[in-house]
């Protein structure tokens, strides 16, 4: 059928720093899945990526979602093979946290492996402060949000 | 585009995915492979096996990087390599396995 082998291009020399805001709730509209997968393609380029969770965009990381009754395929677990992609930052805002009354432990716990620790498991998720997210906004050379 | 299977028609896209993952068993895989001129082996079902495993956990098809490096954590180097499982599957290790697999085409795959 398909006749086309994969291959893995060579991108080196041009690595930009990406951040992917992430504003929204996980089910009820298609931002969360469409920017998630969008992540995971830019992952194969050897980018410098990050993700923020901010506002409703904190649900995309609570663990026990139910997807059945909104006919939508549960992506929740998902999120846990970031690390597999080589995705080692996830920017969660403490304030969004404590707006909703959640806490890191309601969060899906995502790990990576540190290359440079002798591929020690360490956790991804960080819960940072509004202004801490502005500085790292900053540092950026391209922010996409939904 | 669709399998016969056992005088049973299981809908697929036009590079020959499973349109609906439940619709997926031994004999269907079987019928893939054939389509895809692969002989397979026990160590063919094995990366099946484990890209089923993958999806059931993860919701995802993994890309061919990604898939290498968790066959070598799970099988060792020997086994997680692009060598050996480009040798197995030619037409990619992500994209023809994940066909057979029943799964969608990988994401992150370019």
């Amino acid at each position: 059928m398909s006749d086309d082998i994969e291959t893995e291009f060579e991108t080196e020399g041009v690595e930009k720093k990406f951040m992917f805001l992430n504003r929204k709730a996980p089910y009820g509209t298609i931002y969360a899945l469409e920017m998630l997968e969008t992540v995971l393609i830019s992952a194969a380029f050897d980018q410098d990526v990050s993700l923020v969770f901010m506002d409703d965009g904190v649900y995309q990381l609570k663990k026990g979602c139910d997807t059945k009754s909104v006919n939508m395929k549960n992506f929740s677990s998902t999120y846990k093979a970031l690390g597999d992609y080589d995705i080692q930052k996830l920017y969660v805002e403490r304030e969004s946290l404590e707006a909703r009354g959640l806490t890191v432990d309601d969060l899906t716990e995502v790990v990576y492996e540190d290359e440079d620790d002798d591929w020690a498991e360490k956790p991804a998720i960080r819960v940072v402060s509004r202004d801490e997210i502005a500085v790292l906004m900053e540092e950026q050379d391209v922010v996409i949000s939904a | 585009m669709s399998y016969e299977v056992n005088g049973k028609t299981i809908e697929c896209d036009e590079e020959g995915y499973l349109e609906d993952i439940g619709e997926w068993s031994l004999d269907v895989a079987k019928i893939i492979a054939k389509d895809e001129n692969l002989d397979m082996t026990d160590e063919h079902w094995e990366v099946i096996d484990y890209l089923r495993e993958y999806y059931d956990e993860y919701q995802i098809a993994p890309a061919v990087r990604v898939l290498v490096k968790a066959i070598k954590k799970k099988f060792g180097p020997e086994k997680g390599n692009n060598k050996y499982l480009y040798e197995l599957f030619p037409y990619g290790p992500a994209k023809q396995a994940c066909k057979i697999a029943g799964l969608p085409k990988p994401t992150g795959c370019v």
